[in-house]
Order: structure tokens, then sequence, then C-alpha cells
């Protein structure tokens, strides 16, 4: 905890809403919806999702409410802050075509807009991260999510609570924040312990004129991220990074495969993961069409479609692709792992693999006879 | 004024289209807006991005000569949803295009070596650029040796360029079908059973290659018998490309996005994988 810790107890949490929405942020939080939590606009306290837990497992996602009065006692949801960011549809540029033929091409920017997100966990932190390297690192910055990002105002979360599914530990992203963070907050039983982490949070703390936390509530918020790290799982303590290539040929990635559904869940939820595909929608009178993106995933027929043949027409390809980019080729592009430890994908893939499962198959020297 | 983002196309003009064979055209374009059109350079070996209006956009290589200051090739192949859709544009219809992108041929690189170009199919196309611009400064490098197959001699287009290039000096047109009647002049075989009769200096010779990714597999292996050294081999790669600017996904390879870390690669940085099925 940094010495300039400031106490926000929890009857005051509504302040700092107030605060972000008064200095001009759309406020986004978490929420209960559809039997999970997900981000959405937030402008009270009583839409955060008070008093529960999430239980997780391999294809299991199920919310509780017990008798404490936290905010923020679970692990994640299905969604990250990427759909913020990185939109899972949008126009990139429309056209109209008109009479004679020709063609006039239009920009379509998104409005710049100040958006304060409450709640974000180590392992989407880190995401968040992994997407800025992607879409705004190299000659070609993305305009539109540039411009998101431009405006965003992290509200961070360390976590006092690891899901069965957390791996952050072990990938290094959790369950505490380290960085990239406006704000942060560590959840004690009467209210947070709050730090700034940059010049837009320190604006926002001072207007909330907190007292400073003191000894025993850092030592307790201390004590929180530690208990979470105790984690159920983790990446194995191996070089993933060359085992995986060194390992094209395993049999596990077979048998995985006749498990995987290639639905595409896991890289939805998957709060590092960017593919997408363009693609136009006319209107019907044909005098306008609109150059969409939407995200498309690694594990769909028409991902690897080059002129009548597809490179990975079996799930057997696409899951090692997947495994591959996800946990080996990041290092060379973006040098780092894209994986941050969330465990997403495990709890919300409808077969349940698991992915520190597959990875420590599939990267022991000894096969999958040990563990099949 | 509003900036012009990179991922949105020009509008440009078809002024010239030839039917090439029964499954390739070519389209010659200008810009319509002649501060686009007196500003757009390229490399050979890059590509754009084209674009049919409501259907959506390919990546196509640049087959024009560099130096060529009025018109923009392109040799396209219809095959899929858009370029079936391309086929039918005509003189005069108006087409989207943003580019360049990506790296293209070694030229500073090969100068001063004989330059050796293997080519399959439509693989062609991309390597045209580059004889032409090695003709027009024909003394800044050693000898030429063009080899192109293709799976039918009917296949073959640009037969009559082919025969203008191996009148230039110190150049070697060496022509491959697998399918041929009587009256085909060339090999009847793989483009590889042309090597026995290319003549070139193998320790000082740049090979570049583009054409199916099996066939190039092969001829680096066959090549690579011969003692041509792996530093000097490029290749020119294809996969799926919808952003062209390595954000959409699609083009990966291993660790590389062949749309902008490519498309042309010396053989030494995607040799882990190349040929390899999936990747």
């Amino acid at each position: 905890m940094a010495p300039h810790s400031l106490y926000l107890p929890r009857h005051r949490f509504q302040d700092l809403i107030d605060t972000l929405i008064d200095a001009g942020y759309r406020c986004i939080g978490p929420q209960l919806r559809d039997a999970t939590i997900v981000f959405d606009d937030l402008d009270s306290v009583a839409l955060l999702p008070q008093g529960y837990i999430d239980k997780q497992g391999p294809g299991y996602y199920r919310l509780e409410q017990q008798s404490h009065q936290r905010y923020f006692a679970w692990a994640n949801g299905p969604q990250g802050i990427k759909p913020y960011l990185f939109r899972a549809q949008e126009t990139l540029w429309s056209v109209q075509r008109n009479a004679d033929g020709h063609l006039h091409f239009h920009p379509q920017q998104p409005e710049p807009e100040h958006i304060a997100v409450i709640g974000l966990r180590g392992c989407d932190v880190a995401a968040l991260s992994l997407q800025d390297a992607h879409f705004l690192s190299g000659d070609y910055a993305d305009s539109c999510y540039a411009a998101r990002r431009e405006g965003l105002f992290v509200v961070a979360v360390n976590c006092s609570f690891s899901a069965a599914t957390c791996f952050c530990n072990s990938t290094g992203d959790g369950p505490g924040v380290a960085d990239n963070f406006d704000l942060l907050l560590s959840e004690l039983d009467h209210g947070f312990v709050l730090e700034y982490g940059s010049e837009s949070g320190r604006i926002i703390v001072e207007r909330l004129n907190l007292e400073l936390a003191d000894d025993a509530m850092h030592a307790q918020a201390i004590e929180q991220i530690e208990h979470a790290a105790q984690q159920q799982r983790q990446l194995p303590a191996i070089d993933i990074k060359s085992s995986l290539f060194a390992n094209l040929d395993h049999p596990r990635w077979q048998e995985v495969a006749e498990r995987c559904l290639a639905c595409g869940n896991c890289t939805s939820v998957c709060p590092s993961c960017f593919c997408h595909s363009e693609q136009d929608v006319p209107d019907l009178d044909a005098s306008s069409s609109q150059h969409v993106r939407q995200w498309d995933s690694c594990f769909s027929q028409g991902h690897s479609y080059i002129h009548g043949t597809t490179v990975r027409a079996d799930s057997k390809l696409r899951y090692r692709q997947w495994l591959t980019h996800k946990f080996s080729s990041w290092y060379e592009q973006y040098g780092r792992s894209g994986c941050t430890g969330c465990g997403r994908c495990i709890s919300w893939c409808p077969v349940g693999i698991d992915v520190t499962e597959e990875l420590a198959i599939i990267c022991s020297d000894t096969g999958a006879d040990d563990d099949a | 004024m509003m900036t012009h983002d990179f991922n949105m196309p020009y509008e440009a003009e078809i002024i010239k289209r030839t039917q090439e064979c029964s499954n390739v055209f070519t389209v010659h374009l200008r810009f319509t807006d002649p501060s686009v059109q007196a500003a757009y350079r390229f490399s050979p070996g890059q590509f754009n991005m084209v674009y049919l209006y409501g259907v959506g956009e390919v990546p196509i290589s640049i087959v024009s000569d560099p130096q060529e200051e009025f018109l923009l090739g392109h040799s396209i192949r219809a095959v899929g949803r858009v370029t079936e859709g391309m086929a039918k544009l005509q003189v005069g219809d108006r087409v989207g295009i943003r580019g360049p992108y990506g790296r293209g041929w070694p030229l500073q690189q090969a100068r001063g070596q004989d330059v050796v170009l293997m080519t399959g199919g439509l693989g062609c196309a991309p390597v045209v650029s580059v004889i032409d611009y090695i003709m027009r400064r024909r003394n800044e490098f050693g000898r030429v040796v063009i080899m192109q197959g293709v799976k039918h001699e009917a296949d073959l287009i640009w037969r009559k360029q082919y025969e203008r290039w191996s009148e230039m000096p110190d150049t070697q047109v060496l022509l491959a079908a697998d399918v041929a009647g009587p009256k085909w002049p060339w090999l009847v075989g793989r483009v590889i059973g042309l090597l026995d009769q290319a003549v070139f200096d193998h320790d000082n010779s740049m090979v570049m290659m583009c054409g199916p990714e099996m066939m190039m597999k092969f001829t680096v292996e066959n090549i690579l018998q011969r003692g041509i050294k792996e530093r000097d081999i490029w290749l020119s790669m294809e996969r799926n490309m919808q952003c062209a600017v390595g954000h959409c996904g699609h083009c990966q390879f291993g660790d590389k996005f062949i749309c902008k870390d490519g498309p042309v690669f010396p053989y030494t940085e995607i040799k882990q994988l190349f040929g390899r099925k999936g990747f």
C-alpha cells in the first residue's frame, strides 16, 4: 500500500460514484444480470453485487448470496473491460454510391468519451495493457480503440478472494493490482483502502476529502491479497513457451479436440483475444454500405480460409493455434504471454476444458499417459 | 478536413481491364483524387486491399511497375465471393483501394547478385514488378532467371511478356506446365524440374519465390540440396487478411503477422513452421 492511501468507508462509496460522474465520467461498474456479474452503467451502489460470491469451476459458474456486506467479494464474470474499448461490433467506415457509380467513403470515428470503469481486477488490468500493445503500438494505431482508451479511468480492485478457476498468481498478474490504474481499492469489512495511481486519480481522491488509512487497514489489505494468492490452479512451472512448439504432435491435441466444440466461448470471454473479422453490410436500397468489424475467433471455420481452402479445417488445429498463440507466439509479438490468469475460458467452456490442465499435459515430457 | 484513417479506402477508377485467362483478370486503376494518385508509392512485393462496393475487401499484390506513375495494376483470380464479383467490373467502374501494406522483396540487398525467381500459378503476379524493377536497372543486377510453373498450359498468362523478357541480356526464362499439349514448347512437369536448366551463381544469388506453399516447400528443399544458402531464399506468403495492419489476427503464422511482418519473408524467419499443417 502506498503511504498516501486513504480510507473510504463503505457508506461513502456512493460519493466516489457521484464524484466520478460529476467529474464528467460515464460510470461503469459490476452488477447482477443473467445469473452472472457484468459491467454496465452504474450510478448507484444499490446496483453493486453486494454480498455475492461466485463459485466457478470447469464449465461452471454460480453466484451465491452470503451474509457479508462486501461489494467485490467475487472474482469475475464472463466479461472484462474488453467490450468497452474493442467493441464486439462497430462500423469502421461507410461508403455511399451515387447514381453514376462514384464511391464516397466516410470515416466513423467514435466520439471521445470519458468512461470510469469500477471493479477491474489484476487480470483485467494486465489484459488492458495487452490490448493496448496490440491496438496502439506500431505504425497503425487503431483509432476507434485509441479514442476510447484515451478517456478511460480505471478504478481497480485488489482481489480478496479467488475463484477456483483463477490462476493469476502464476501468470504474475494478480491477485493484487500493481500498476496501470487511476484508483485502486482494497475492500475491508467496513470500507476501502484507496490509493491513486495517476494525476486524474489524485484529483478524484482530493475531492472526496478522506482520512488516511491506518496501519491495521494496510495490514489487512495485504493479508487479503496473500490469502487470495492461495489458488487452486496454476500454470505448469516449466518453459511453456518452448514446450508448446516442441510438442506440436502431442496426442493430447487430438484428445482435447474430441471434447472441444469449437464454439469460441473461450476467445469471447478472453480479455486479451483480439481477432476480428470485417464485413460489408449494404443498405437495402444499395445506395450505401457499412464496413463493420466484429469479434471473430480462431475456432471459427472462416478464420483461416484462403482462396478456396481452410488452413485449420479441424478443432485439433484450431485449439493448437489458440494455445500456441496465447502461451508462446505472444512472447515474440508483445514480450509476454497472452494469458493473465483470469480463468474465464475454463468457467465458460461448455464442456469444461481446463487450459491449465491441457498445458500441463501437453508440455510435460512424459506426455498424456500420466494424467489421462 | 476530416483525416483519412489508414483503414478506409480511397476511390479508384478502372482504366483498363484485361482477361488474362479463364479465371484471371487484370485491372489497371487510377485514384480519382489526383493528390492521392500523386502521393501513392509502393515497393515490389507489397499489396493493397481492394474493395468491391457492398461486398468487401481482398488483399491483392501489385503487378504494375513501381515507376509507372499513371496506373496501378492488380491481377486477380476469381475464386471467392469478393473476387468473383470483381471479375464482373468493367472499365469506368469504381473500387476502393487502401495500401500499400507489408514488406516487399529485398531488392536493395539483391543488387550485384543473380536474381532467381521461382513462381507457381498466380504467384507470378507479385514478382512481375520485381522483373520490371530489375529490367530498368539491368546493369545493377547479375543474371536473372525466371521460372514459372502452372498446372495446365491454359493457365499460363503473360506469355508474350515472358517471351520479351527472354530476349533481355543475361536473362533466362523457363516455363513448365503439369499438363500440356504437343504444342507446348517448354517443360511438361513441375517448376522444380526447371532447376537443371537454370544457370546462375549458386554462391551469389537471391532466390525469390511465390506460389502454392507446397510448391515452395519442395522447391526450397531442392535448392537447399543444390547448395543455395538459407539466407538467400525469400518467400512471399499468403494467409487470410482482413485488416492488413496486424490487428485482425487472421494472417498469423506462428509469431508473425503475414500482413505487416511480410508478406515477403527471408526463409530463415519462417522456416520453423514453413509447410507445417495448421499454421
